[in-house]
């Protein structure tokens, strides 16, 4: 099936400038070579830890941030380079959530007056048309027509997200980036808004990019995860795969840090000393290979680890500090020097 | 038996607001014993949070007050000690610990300085000597270059290390009992690991109690001794962990397991939810707070159900409805 986004070694960066004359000091690389596909009707899982770029990439995918490089396809169609103008009617096809909809939503303005603003951008329906569409798409997310008439303020956190929700569908989208969409939620409402995008999803045939930090979450929306580290994809699998059997180091110490709810399970963890590098000139090779201070570190040094396909649908950074050297070698990749050769 | 470290009996948190006085906390007993750990679970809005500030007398003021109820802490009675006694407890015998750490920080001191304080404070220590103490601190909590690190303002440090320095000013007077509201909600769940790892090693070190409130049943899974589970201001059960996770008896606590995704349920499921939302604080029945959440009508919204120990050590609000046996 063509992909409905197909994203192609993007990269975005930052520069930063500093000292006396605010000269260009570097950059960061918060998206740094990254390529994926989302099918029709898929969600794609994006994690990884804070600062890793997944918020960035979102961005750059509904062009909220420009792209330095690498490609964007829409439905086959270029829109890396589309201006606002070119833009504005791609935006009734890609749409976005957001972890705070408070933040996200005109407080001064009224539900309705928020939900009916896209439509009247776009020029949709008559004042009657628009009228109904906004209460059809009240219903649609739980929310009373009435709901209508009031003002953010007056909803608690899952009730916003709800509005949220309905203004990003109210164009009825191809693509939603939900960037954290239910990290602010307590779990009960963090389940009735999962269930509301899962049923969205099979009723209007929308393909996701979730972006979370909620591993467990992730897993069950997701037909695919990919997982971020400083700036890079280092695995792509389908979600059942990944969490079954993950074949890079980084995902391994992502898992094991779930912590799960099941008291009567111990749990092997693999403890990361410090914090997450910071994507300002990262380092060389790889870059958990250097958070790890792994001994092959110095092999990674221009060595092109951007993920192969090591069984059907999975694919992996070729990293010998973080793959198993007989998997390394499944890929083409030297496994580490044998004692006394 | 051993007395318990702590023994909270009938506390009732009120807050003053335009339509009258409001009860938070209503009538939350419950005893930490030495070197265990207390998981708190439930809802925003709950009365987790308040609970936990209510025992330190760190509510938000004027509105919050302790209308009634004991909190026995090594023998005294904290809901009747005098502020500046109550002062030289917090900090000394009890740390305490908050969701965001910038709140519990100073901007414009240096986080060695602010270690030091609680030395110079409580144990008598010079400068130098306190100073010392607090990079020893921020050794343990395993920050990088502690010496270093000493000399820095905390919005230098990444949300993690600045978590770790909390902890570290918690801990810093060896107390006998941590609060900690939400300490890793805010962190990756790297650094949460680090994090509770840490919490885990110094408890056996140092034999203290701690008392944790989170949302994240994971969490509690893994760190939690025994477990409350509040709904509506009260507790409705409260279990050891393998015997809340096991045998939930309540069904608020049964709902509240059952939502949460777990690596197990089959991928895209609909999950189960509790329908409806936790009432306004004035608008809560007198009875069963639960069933009201489920608009059931009749007799259980009426009158307070009993709290019952239905098996050793576990105890439910048992009304007629909610409580299954």
């Amino acid at each position: 099936m063509k992909p409905i986004l197909a994203v192609r070694d993007l990269k975005v960066h930052f520069p930063l400038a500093g000292g006396l004359f605010m000269r260009r000091m570097g950059a960061v690389r918060a998206v740094d070579g990254v390529s994926f596909d989302i099918a029709p009707g898929e969600t794609l899982g994006l994690v990884g830890e804070s600062g890793c770029g997944k918020s960035t990439l979102g961005k750059a995918i509904v062009r909220l941030t420009d792209a330095n490089a690498g490609t964007i396809h829409f439905d086959g169609r270029d829109i890396t380079k589309l201006g606002r103008r070119e833009m504005r009617p791609l935006r009734r096809d890609i749409q976005m959530i957001f972890q705070d909809p408070v933040e996200s939503l005109n407080a001064r303005h009224s539900v309705r007056e928020i939900l009916e603003e896209p439509l009247i951008i776009h020029g949709i329906g008559s004042a009657m048309d628009r009228r109904q569409r906004v209460d059809e798409v009240l219903e649609r997310v739980g929310l009373q027509r009435s709901a209508a008439e009031r003002y953010p303020f007056e909803f608690s956190g899952g009730q916003r997200q709800r509005i949220g929700i309905a203004r990003a569908i109210i164009l009825r989208p191809r693509l939603i980036i939900c960037d954290e969409p239910v990290s602010a939620l307590d779990v009960s409402v963090q389940s009735q808004v999962l269930n509301l995008l899962l049923e969205l999803q099979r009723d209007m045939g929308l393909s996701y990019l979730f972006i979370a930090h909620d591993l467990a979450v992730v897993k069950h929306i997701s037909d695919r995860v990919a997982v971020m580290y400083l700036g890079k994809i280092v695995e792509l699998a389908g979600a059942d795969a990944i969490y079954r059997r993950p074949r890079h180091a980084y995902t391994k110490a992502l898992l094991s840090a779930i912590p799960e709810a099941d008291p009567t399970r111990a749990k092997e963890r693999i403890l990361l000393e410090g914090d997450v590098p910071s994507p300002i000139d990262p380092p060389a090779g790889s870059a958990f290979g250097h958070r790890i201070a792994h001994p092959r570190y110095g092999e990674t040094v221009g060595l092109d680890l951007s993920p192969r396909e090591l069984e059907p649908g999975h694919w992996i950074a070729p990293d010998p500090c973080c793959v198993e050297s007989e998997e390394l070698a499944r890929l083409g990749i030297n496994g580490p020097p044998k004692a006394g050769s | 038996m051993e007395e318990p470290l702590l023994q909270v009996r009938d506390l009732i948190t009120a807050f003053d607001t335009e339509g009258g006085l409001i009860r938070a906390v209503d009538q939350v007993s419950f005893d930490i014993a030495r070197g265990r750990t207390l998981g708190i679970v439930g809802e925003s809005g709950c009365g987790k949070s308040v609970t936990a500030m209510s025992l330190v007398r760190l509510l938000p003021q004027p509105a919050g007050r302790i209308l009634q109820g004991e909190v026995r802490f090594k023998g005294r009675d904290l809901s009747r000690l005098r502020s500046d006694e109550l002062r030289k407890v917090r900090g000394n015998e009890i740390g305490v610990i908050f969701q965001e750490p910038m709140t519990a920080l100073n901007p414009v001191q240096r986080i060695g300085k602010q270690l030091a304080e609680c030395f110079l404070l409580h144990k008598g220590m010079n400068r130098r000597q306190a100073w010392e103490a607090g990079v020893e601190m921020l050794r343990l909590v395993k920050i990088p270059s502690p010496e270093l690190r000493a000399g820095d303002y905390p919005h230098q440090l990444s949300g993690g290390m600045r978590q770790r320095v909390v902890i570290a000013m918690a801990l810093a007077c060896r107390p006998d009992l941590v609060i900690a509201d939400e300490p890793t909600t805010a962190l990756d769940v790297t650094v949460q690991a680090q994090i509770l790892d840490l919490m885990k090693r110094l408890q056996a070190e140092l034999g203290m109690s701690v008392i944790l409130i989170t949302h994240d049943l994971g969490v509690i899974a893994e760190t939690c001794d025994e477990v409350l589970v509040m709904y509506g201001g009260r507790v409705v059960e409260r279990a050891p962990v393998r015997e809340i996770f096991a045998r939930p008896r309540h069904a608020y606590t049964k709902g509240l397991l059952a939502s949460i995704p777990r690596l197990e349920t089959p991928r895209k499921s609909l999950l189960p939810v509790i329908p409806g939302m936790v009432a306004s604080l004035r608008d809560f029945v007198p009875g069963c707070r639960f069933c009201q959440r489920m608009a059931r009508e009749g007799p259980t919204l009426r009158e307070r159900p009993p709290f019952l120990e239905v098996s050793p050590g576990h105890w439910v609000e048992a009304c007629p409805i909610c409580h299954v046996p």
